[in-house]
């Protein structure tokens, strides 16, 4: 699922709900560097609104892809700055 | 106001000027202070300490902090029992009062009834993967959330400073609280 991009890290927040995927999300993005992609995958669906709308409200980050299969989202976000 | 006088005529000419100059500064600094003041705040009062209320103003607080917002929860009345080490970690659910449980009032009056609900609650936020209250109080703090415990309620619930968690922000009263709302984009009372 992640050959797409070069993903640098994964955060696994499986059976996590809100607000745990956005704000491990956070936090990952945090301690990478700019141009580094986070690969998320969730299992909370209301992740895909979630993730999308914190990625737009946050400086320095840029949502590249949200994939939805076999009841896993998956969240690709790149740190821009 | 005449402009017959040629001197009055250049005067007027030259304060237009200036006039000019002003409006274009003051529309250059005004462009300045809008892109500068991005950051955002919320300061939402917790006025509650039931096991179902103590959740959605760490909830988001925590997500707010995400956004990199700047936020400040003040907890007062009940609502310093989130902040209580000892009490948060026993809070409880009321079953009296709350038109979705499935017993009528008479019945969810009787003795035991909001440790039963309590549990019943906690497991269902168990198998949902919903975090604990002690996790989003870390958590926000972790994320540089000021949560702010009432001084006046601390000594009217006999409270002790020490009883709250580290990180929590004691010595503070409502002047403060309105000095955070007056200062935020959100304000919540919970």
């Amino acid at each position: 699922m992640s050959s797409e991009y070069q993903t640098t890290e994964t955060l696994d927040v499986k059976g996590q709900s809100c607000p745990m995927p956005i704000v491990k999300t956070k936090q990952s993005i945090d301690d990478l560097e700019a141009g580094d992609v986070l690969e998320v995958v969730a299992t909370d669906s209301g992740s895909m609104s979630d993730i999308q709308g914190w990625a737009d409200g946050t400086d320095g980050v840029e949502l590249l892809e949200q994939v939805e299969e076999d009841d896993l989202y998956t969240h690709y976000v790149k740190k821009t700055e | 106001m005449s402009t017959d006088n040629p001197t009055t005529a250049v005067d007027d000419a030259a304060e237009l000027q200036a006039l000019r100059e002003r409006v274009e500064e003051l529309e250059e600094s005004m462009a300045a202070v809008d892109t500068g003041d991005d950051q955002k705040k919320m300061t939402i009062v917790a006025t509650q300490g039931s096991f179902d209320m103590a959740y959605p103003p760490l909830i988001l607080a925590s997500t707010a902090a995400a956004f990199g917002w700047e936020v400040v929860v003040f907890h007062t009345f009940w609502g310093l029992d989130i902040l209580h080490e000892e009490k948060s970690k026993d809070l409880k659910l009321s079953a009296v009062g709350n038109p979705n449980m499935p017993v009528p009032n008479a019945v969810a009056a009787l003795p035991g009834m909001d440790t039963m609900a309590t549990k019943m609650m906690q497991k269902k936020i168990d198998e949902n993967g919903t975090a604990t209250i002690e996790e989003l109080i870390d958590l926000s703090l972790e994320s540089g959330v000021d949560l702010q415990a009432c001084q006046m309620t601390i000594e009217l619930m006999d409270y002790d400073e020490d009883d709250f968690y580290d990180g929590v922000t004691t010595g503070v009263g409502a002047a403060t609280a309105l000095q955070h709302m007056a200062e935020s984009d959100i304000q919540l009372l919970v």
